[in-house]
């Protein structure tokens, strides 16, 4: 996969799911974790915990309600359980679950939902979460992250385990560019700077983030100087951050692997329209469901590539 | 057996070839998707399709007075892409399309893209529950309509199937099937280790169905358990196929746990075809 990447030289490293599979093992040195898995440990990753801590893990089935519940009473009783699945099933199937038994009583239970986003490739729309940030905000008091790449999926994980209450962590399942090759300082709630530049800003998470540094190299090229943000914690929104940026640049684009409404972009809006509205342009899925593909083709046709960025921040400028 | 029927099972023994043919060589070119919980159903859908069970008719895929085949186990889509090329519905040629852009033939069934695909499926464990509605609505509409759902075993543990049931059963859903591809075998594992199910036919009778438990393999049983179902009056029914994940493929049924949706490799792939007795 490219990822539609040609300017900036990023290696390809392992993907955000394997990276927190991987963190999770090692975080299992703490005895209060535990993991509930809903048949697909081989997908997301959790089999590493399972092979470490076998009596700590439990497959529940096919039964994501079922999964969210068990948690919340492990939570109860003093464990910290993380569930892992799709991150689809796991927010959509178990939405009421999760309101009623995690968020409303604010339960430390960490959700984790893998193959996010449209990039999943040939298994189609039905597997493709591309509301799930949106769900996963509109949980009050629900922290909800996602990662650029492996490093920060691991720095994700283990700030996650380590912080009190809930949490939605969001993976992808294939492998991506490695933005932070020495590894991040991830704070949660804490935008990171990727790029210095006082004529536009880029906010991205997740994969966009490397096609962002992507976009900002071509608008180097022009004599055009970006700001990359890395947004990685969508909740709760970093409005310092924001605010700086759309006092010193020019516009803001967000761009995320969602659909149109409830994700990054909303709350980035929704987070500067009060005090300090700015021109802003928006990179996601659109209001629409995907298709199978390969998921370079796929990125391409729902316009997530460096060079949709590039146009949103073109045309941002341009006024 | 008399003449008649032991032609029409070599008849619908040639289909099962020629279908798990197509659901070998559609996932290996793909290069993903689900072939072995495919091959666990064909005897089911060509009984089904190819028996004189199902009405149905490509030409007029919306015909109201058509049955219902509802693929609950949307990950299956291989082997209702299979059936539904063998019965006319499009070219078997579009089978190579399989996962590609464009194609209507996505990972999991899309009704909005494909013609005699009845529910957009995928998210396990939604299926009876619309088949439940297709029922509600020819009972309503006083048409004979029947409807026949495939759900998976593994698929079993989620707690909307078992709503579905329990309405089902409790409201005489007499014109409503559920069959189950009892394989034995889910993502990660043997449902028996995961979260096992059986007594199954039990479960059924005990929320008012009519159930019973066949050999999914058995082309015999199979057509005398679709016969029955439709004598059966004032009770939905369930029935429990007994299957094989990977059924054909020695390759898959040697170790159903660890081959689950994962195509043959394109080198085992002659000897997947030799096996199942219908080369490419
Ligand atoms: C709600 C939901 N959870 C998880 C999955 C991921 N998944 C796809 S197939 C599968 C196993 C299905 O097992 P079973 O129902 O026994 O079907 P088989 O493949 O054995 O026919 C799982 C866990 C899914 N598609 N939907
Ligand atoms: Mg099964």
């Amino acid at each position: 996969m490219t990822f539609g990447i040609t300017r900036v030289d990023l290696e390809v490293g392992d993907s955000t799911r394997a990276a927190f599979g991987e963190a999770l093992a090692a975080a299992g040195a703490d005895e209060r974790v535990v993991v509930v898995d809903g048949d697909v440990n081989n997908s997301t990753y959790t089999n590493k915990f399972k092979a470490k801590y076998p009596e700590r893990f439990f497959n529940a089935g096919i039964a994501e309600s079922n999964l969210v519940g068990i948690a919340a009473g492990l939570a109860a009783s003093g464990k910290i359980p993380v569930v892992a699945s799709f991150s689809t099933f796991l927010l959509s199937n178990a939405f009421d679950q999760i309101r009623m038994s995690v968020a409303f009583p604010n339960q430390n239970v960490k959700l984790v939902g893998t193959h996010a986003g449209i990039s999943i490739g040939e298994d189609g729309p039905s597997q493709m979460a591309i509301e799930d940030v949106a769900q996963a905000c509109a949980f009050p008091g629900m922290t909800v992250i996602v990662p650029a790449d492996a490093p920060s999926a691991q720095a994700a994980t283990q700030a996650m385990i380590e912080r009190e209450g809930p949490t939605f962590l969001r993976c992808g399942r294939p492998n991506v560019p490695v933005v932070y090759p020495n590894g991040p300082e991830l704070h949660v709630g804490r935008a990171n700077t990727l790029r210095e530049g006082d004529d536009i800003t880029l906010v991205a998470n997740g994969i966009m983030v490397a096609m962002a540094l992507d976009a900002a190299q071509a608008l180097a090229d022009d004599g055009i100087e970006a700001r990359v943000l890395d947004f990685h914690t969508v909740k709760p929104i970093d409005s310092e951050t924001l605010e700086q940026a759309a006092v010193e640049t020019k516009g803001i684009v967000v761009a995320e692997e969602h659909m149109a409404y409830g994700g990054l972009g909303a709350t980035v809006a929704m987070a500067l329209a009060e005090r300090h509205p700015t021109k802003m342009a928006f990179v996601n899925v659109g209001d629409t469901y995907a298709t199978s593909g390969k998921p370079d083709e796929i990125l391409a046709q729902y316009g997530l590539t460096p060079d949709a960025i590039l146009d949103a921040a073109r045309r941002t400028l341009k006024g | 057996m008399p003449q008649a029927r032991a032609e029409e099972r070599d008849k619908l023994e040639e289909l099962t070839r020629r279908i798990r043919r197509d659901i070998v060589v559609a996932t290996t070119a793909a290069g993903s998707g689900h072939p072995s919980s495919s091959l666990s159903m064909v005897e089911l859908c060509t009984s089904l399709f190819f028996g004189g069970v199902l009405r149905y008719d490509p030409a007029n895929p919306q015909d109201p007075d058509r049955d219902r085949f509802i693929l609950s186990k949307g990950h299956a889509a291989p082997g209702l892409y299979s059936v539904l090329a063998e019965a006319g519905y499009f070219p078997t040629e579009n089978l190579q399309t399989l996962r590609k852009i464009g194609s209507p033939l996505e990972g999991h069934p899309n009704m909005n893209r494909l013609p005699g695909v009845e529910a957009s499926t995928g998210s396990l464990g939604q299926g009876l529950s619309i088949g439940v509605g297709h029922a509600l609505a020819a009972r309503l509409d006083g048409r004979d309509s029947r409807v026949y759902v495939i759900v998976g075993d593994g698929e079993s543990g989620e707690g909307q199937l078992w709503e579905a049931v329990m309405y089902a059963g409790n409201h005489g859903l007499d014109n409503l099937t559920c069959i189950v591809d009892h394989n034995g075998y889910q993502q990660t594992g043997a449902v028996a280790d995961i979260q096992p199910l059986d007594p199954l036919t039990q479960k059924y009778e005990a929320f008012g169905w009519a159930a019973r438990e066949i050999d999914g393999h058995s082309l015999d049983e199979v057509t005398d358990a679709f016969d029955w179902v439709r004598g059966i009056e004032g009770r939905p029914q369930a029935i429990i196929a007994r299957t094989v994940k990977g059924k054909g493929v020695s390759l898959l049924e040697a170790d159903p746990g660890n081959w689950h949706g994962k195509p043959i490799p394109p080198e085992e792939e002659a000897k997947a075809l030799e096996e199942i007795g219908a080369p490419a």
